[in-house]
């Protein structure tokens, strides 16, 4: 004021005035904190960590800068042509003598900064492959430890020890006690899903948490937590408790489940259903077993009931009738054959007594035979001395041949 | 729970599942059979024991004074420890 009302007026250096400027204006309460609406362009962010960039609208633009310090905060990336509400002051970069927008806060303007970062995440890990089907690994059939990756206090551990303990006492929980919202609580989800792939003490690891608004569920929105669950060994379930809205985890997680009870659902079997199937089995295997038995019973039932074993004794018997029979058809047989000759001995005789030789003798006539007893039917072959038997009909003379006189024919 | 001379329940039940598979085939010998038949029901008996024995045990990792993870009883977990979560 004094300065202004001055008479004889001073004259002030470049930096005084700049330096009045920004008193003036650091001091104004409206320009100290200001909400202010416009599209962003020429956006650099500086090797230094700083994002410089300018706010238009349609007819105007101003100057605006965010440091590192704030925008570190920022949870998405900023782009040329991206609508933005900004908080900050107003002040002077006295240097330049140029006025600008000191950013601390930037929202998307329309939708949700959040909105925004989730959606840029998302497409970025889609990109890299993170969420394709064939990185995801199947879950263990009946694991044997659980690695629970949540708040050892909210509803959601206490949701999962229920449902385990119910479903599948047999499985070992281990919690990794992390924070699941506020600042911290992505780096601590994403340390608990390495300690378990480090110590692989577990089969699979489940992470989540109950429901709640997305700044609530905003740690599984995080790129550090989808990485780890991304890079994890273990096949990891996620379970963040809201039904219907998707986290990023969810997308990498190799299964989600729509709440912490569905996982632990999801993660071990039926301790009842187990018992089932095992009872199942065993009665499958005594059928089976005994059915192999029973069909080689029948089978031996069937040996056993051919007519050779039933009765072993028919054939013989069979044969010894038939044995029988041919008996007492030899029998017959010979008998009749007997008869038979006994017949044609007696017709014999009939004839042998016509035939006789002893009948001729009686008429005279003589039988010779020489000494081999052979009839003598010509004088060939006879010589002097042989001795001839010459058989009459009521006795035989023995004699010796005086002379032989054949016949002579030609006379 | 899972030594190296014992099968673990998966394994058991797996080859529990492949003998009844086997036996109900068939085409066995007799031999063949009452060994299959007798392996199985000591399986059977093995798993049912697994799923009889087991208590469900809950453990929480906790950071020590030194900052090394140390393994405690959940529900024996004072409460403390558990204040920051």
């Amino acid at each position: 004021m004094q300065l202004l009302s001055s008479v004889s007026k001073p004259i002030l250096t470049v930096s005084e005035v700049n330096s009045y400027i920004k008193m003036l204006m650091d001091h104004d309460p409206f320009l100290y904190d200001i909400w202010i609406r416009g599209e962003i362009s020429n956006f650099k962010a500086h090797s230094s960590g700083h994002y410089y960039l300018t706010l238009k609208d349609e007819s105007s633009s101003i100057r605006a800068v965010m440091f590192k310090s704030a925008n570190i905060r920022l949870r998405f990336r900023l782009e040329n042509g991206m609508k933005i509400i900004a908080k900050g002051r107003i002040s002077i970069y006295e240097r330049d003598g140029q006025y600008q927008l000191y950013m601390e806060e930037i929202q998307p303007d329309g939708i949700g900064a959040l909105h925004i970062a989730y959606e840029q995440l998302k497409e970025k890990l889609q990109k890299e492959g993170l969420f394709d089907a064939e990185k995801k690994k199947p879950l263990p059939l009946y694991p044997e430890r659980i690695g629970v990756v949540t708040s050892p206090t909210g509803a959601a551990i206490r949701d999962i020890l229920n449902i385990l303990k119910r479903r599948y006492p047999q499985a070992k929980v281990m919690i990794y006690p992390v924070l699941v919202q506020g600042e911290q609580a992505a780096d601590q989800i994403a340390e608990g899903i390495r300690y378990f792939n480090k110590t692989k003490g577990v089969d699979v690891i489940i992470t989540g948490r109950g429901g709640g608004s997305i700044e609530d569920l905003w740690a599984f929105n995080e790129e550090v937590t989808a990485r780890a669950i991304a890079d994890s060994d273990i096949p990891v379930v996620s379970a963040v408790g809201h039904e219907t809205d998707f986290t990023i985890a969810d997308f990498v997680a190799d299964l989600r489940a729509p709440t912490p009870s569905a996982a632990a659902e999801l993660v071990v079997p039926s301790q009842f259903e187990l018992r089932d199937k095992l009872s199942s089995m065993l009665s499958r295997l005594y059928y089976a077993f005994n059915k192999g038995i029973e069909n080689r019973r029948m089978k031996l039932r069937a040996f056993m009931q051919s007519t050779s074993f039933r009765n072993p004794m028919d054939m013989i018997y069979r044969n010894r009738m038939l044995l029988d029979q041919l008996d007492r058809q030899l029998e017959k047989n010979i008998l009749y054959k007997i008869e038979h000759a006994k017949k044609s001995f007696g017709l014999l005789c009939g004839k042998l007594d016509a035939l006789s030789p002893l009948a001729v003798l009686a008429r005279g006539y003589a039988i010779v035979k020489n000494e081999s007893s052979s009839i003598v039917k010509s004088v060939s072959g006879i010589n002097e001395g042989d001795k001839l038997d010459i058989q009459l009909s009521d006795g035989s003379i023995f004699c010796i041949v005086d002379e032989v006189k054949p016949l002579n024919r030609e006379m | 729970m899972n030594n190296d001379n014992k099968l673990s329940f998966e394994q058991a039940m797996k080859e529990l599942e492949d003998i009844v598979r086997k036996l109900e085939d068939g085409e066995l010998t007799l031999e063949e059979s009452i060994n299959l038949f007798q392996n199985g029901v000591k399986l059977s008996n093995q798993c049912s024991k697994m799923l009889d024995e087991v208590e469900h045990k809950v453990s929480i990792l906790i950071k020590d004074k030194n900052g090394e993870v140390v393994e405690r009883d959940f529900d024996a977990a004072p409460k403390e420890d558990l204040d920051e979560f």
